[in-house]
């Protein structure tokens, strides 16, 4: 139950009786707020105290009478709108001439209610302005929070995109310093670490533009029929030199050859990211397996290591952007964080479902369940 | 006070930029403690009191220094803290220890740049430990 903080400016006792009375008992209901709205209403008999009043309270609704004793009912508009204060203003006059309805309406009022008027009538007024109110409330708080988030994630980024150059750059003050001797060879470990961050931060580059694109792209006109264990073949190839490396063995068990309606890029990038990653996060000598299977109405694919595993408070984080587990056992691995996120935006893109079961030091197990039947609003 | 008797508390989840800091103290003559993390700094702090430390902003969490700030000088005072960091930079956030207000909640002795050059940053150092 939330409240909505009514002021009644009017010289006539008659009319603020009757709105406190009216709206007392009043409640306004809509099946899309999450809450009922009540009302508490105050009252104030002249301009001057209305601002008064205002400036203690700041109300949700004004109920203002243009003519009134002192200054007129448009001045405490005026002095409203001046502050960009966020009230609801609803004149309440017997008439309003075209020339007070015209400084009110610039002045940001927002409805009349003619006086006198009914029960019924005052209520329907403050329904709507409780309607409006609680709209440009949301939009506002959707607008910040979404700015909030925009601005968390460039954040992030920058500091991502600078750590990489940071460490170049200090590395090769160390070599033109010679800090470390007059021999190249004394300066392997700066080498290598700079050669490191070199290719993470290109394999950084590639996942935002992975993720810009399903973050931008309309998908309709790429959306085809595709199959599953083509798509993993392929990437099973592409992740293959550096399973060579690792020695991983990657296999692929093909249960039911099940085709899906989606962008075949999509897919691309869901199984690379998993099958690179149960490469990159396995032991050397281990395996990594690729399980495609489906129920009645899902496509089924699993993709199980024998790698270095996840702890179970780790899990909570694993999908998050920018996220990497930091360890013992994962601080040689690069990587840009960005990668699982990735796949959960397109495994959701797709109304489907992801999910993770590791245990440390025996292995992970990626489940993607994905719908079958074409998906319409992507 | 010989530069060989001081320790220095380093944490920085970068392990490069952490490797090059520790290098170019160890160059310059101090001893040092290397973590990764906050909470191998929590850990350090809990056992032992360096003569400095130099915490990185950002690690586990986006305030993981202004934490390690504020945890050191409840047990050690004296302890000066730099807080090092490339953050303003990159987010257009400002912060620095300048005005009474601002040390009033970050409470480091020096907040300084990444990417510092290293005899600047031993000048820094002897400054606050008054050699």
């Amino acid at each position: 139950m939330a409240v909505l903080k009514v002021l009644v400016i009017d010289d006539e006792p008659g009319i603020r009786s009757g709105v406190s009375r009216i709206l007392n008992n009043f409640h306004v209901t809509y099946p899309f707020m999450d809450e009922d709205y009540t009302f508490e209403v105050t009252e104030a008999a002249t301009g001057e105290d209305g601002i008064k009043v205002l400036e203690r309270d700041m109300p949700d609704i004004l109920l203002l009478d243009n003519k009134l004793p002192g200054i007129q009912g448009v001045e405490v508009l005026e002095y409203i709108r001046k502050r960009n204060y966020d009230i609801v203003v609803a004149m309440i006059t017997s008439y309003a001439s075209l020339d007070v309805a015209v400084r009110a309406t610039r002045n940001g009022a927002i409805d009349f209610i003619p006086k006198p008027f009914t029960p019924q009538e005052l209520k329907s007024s403050i329904e709507n302005i409780t309607k409006q109110q609680y709209l440009k409330r949301i939009t506002h708080r959707m607008n910040q929070e979404g700015k909030k988030v925009r601005y968390q994630f460039l954040s992030v980024l920058s500091h991502e995109l600078k750590a990489p150059l940071n460490a170049l750059e200090g590395y090769l003050r160390m070599m033109q310093d010679k800090q470390s001797g007059e021999l190249i060879d004394d300066y392997a470990t700066p080498i290598e670490r700079s050669l490191q961050r070199i290719h993470g931060m290109r394999s950084l580059i590639m996942d935002l533009l992975d993720f810009t694109k399903i973050r931008l792209e309309r998908k309709e006109e790429k959306i085809q029929e595709v199959n599953l264990a083509e798509l993993a073949s392929e990437a099973i190839v592409t992740v293959q030199p550096f399973a060579i490396q690792m020695d991983v063995n990657i296999t692929l068990d093909v249960r039911t050859d099940v085709t899906i309606f989606a962008d075949p890029d999509d897919i691309e990038i869901v199984f690379n990211n998993l099958i690179s990653n149960a490469v990159k996060y396995n032991k050397i000598g281990g395996k990594a397996e690729i399980t495609i299977d489906c129920s009645d109405s899902e496509a089924i694919l699993i993709i199980s290591d024998t790698g270095i595993g996840i702890t179970k408070n780790d899990t909570e984080n694993l999908f998050a952007e920018f996220v990497r587990i930091k360890n013992e056992k994962t601080r040689n691995i690069s990587g840009s964080g960005l990668g699982l996120s990735i796949v959960k935006k397109v495994v959701e893109l797709y109304h489907g479902t992801i999910k993770v079961d590791s245990t440390p030091d025996v292995g992970t197990v990626f489940t993607i369940r994905l719908p079958k039947k074409p998906i319409t609003t992507i | 006070m010989n530069k060989s008797d001081i320790t220095i508390l380093v944490a920085d989840d970068d392990p490069d930029y952490l490797f090059q800091t520790v290098f170019n103290l160890e160059k310059a003559g101090y001893r040092t403690i290397a973590v990764e993390s906050q909470a191998e700094a929590e850990s350090v702090i809990a056992r032992s009191k360096p003569d400095l430390a130099i915490f990185d902003l950002m690690m586990e969490s986006d305030d993981s220094g202004f934490i390690l700030c504020y945890k050191i000088k409840r047990k050690y005072p004296e302890v000066p803290v730099i807080l090092a960091t490339a953050v303003s930079h990159e987010t257009g956030l400002s912060f620095s220890i300048d005005s009474d207000q601002e040390k009033s909640w970050i409470r480091a002795d020096r907040y300084l740049e990444k990417g510092i050059r290293p005899e600047q940053l031993d000048q820094e150092i002897m400054k606050l430990l008054r050699f």
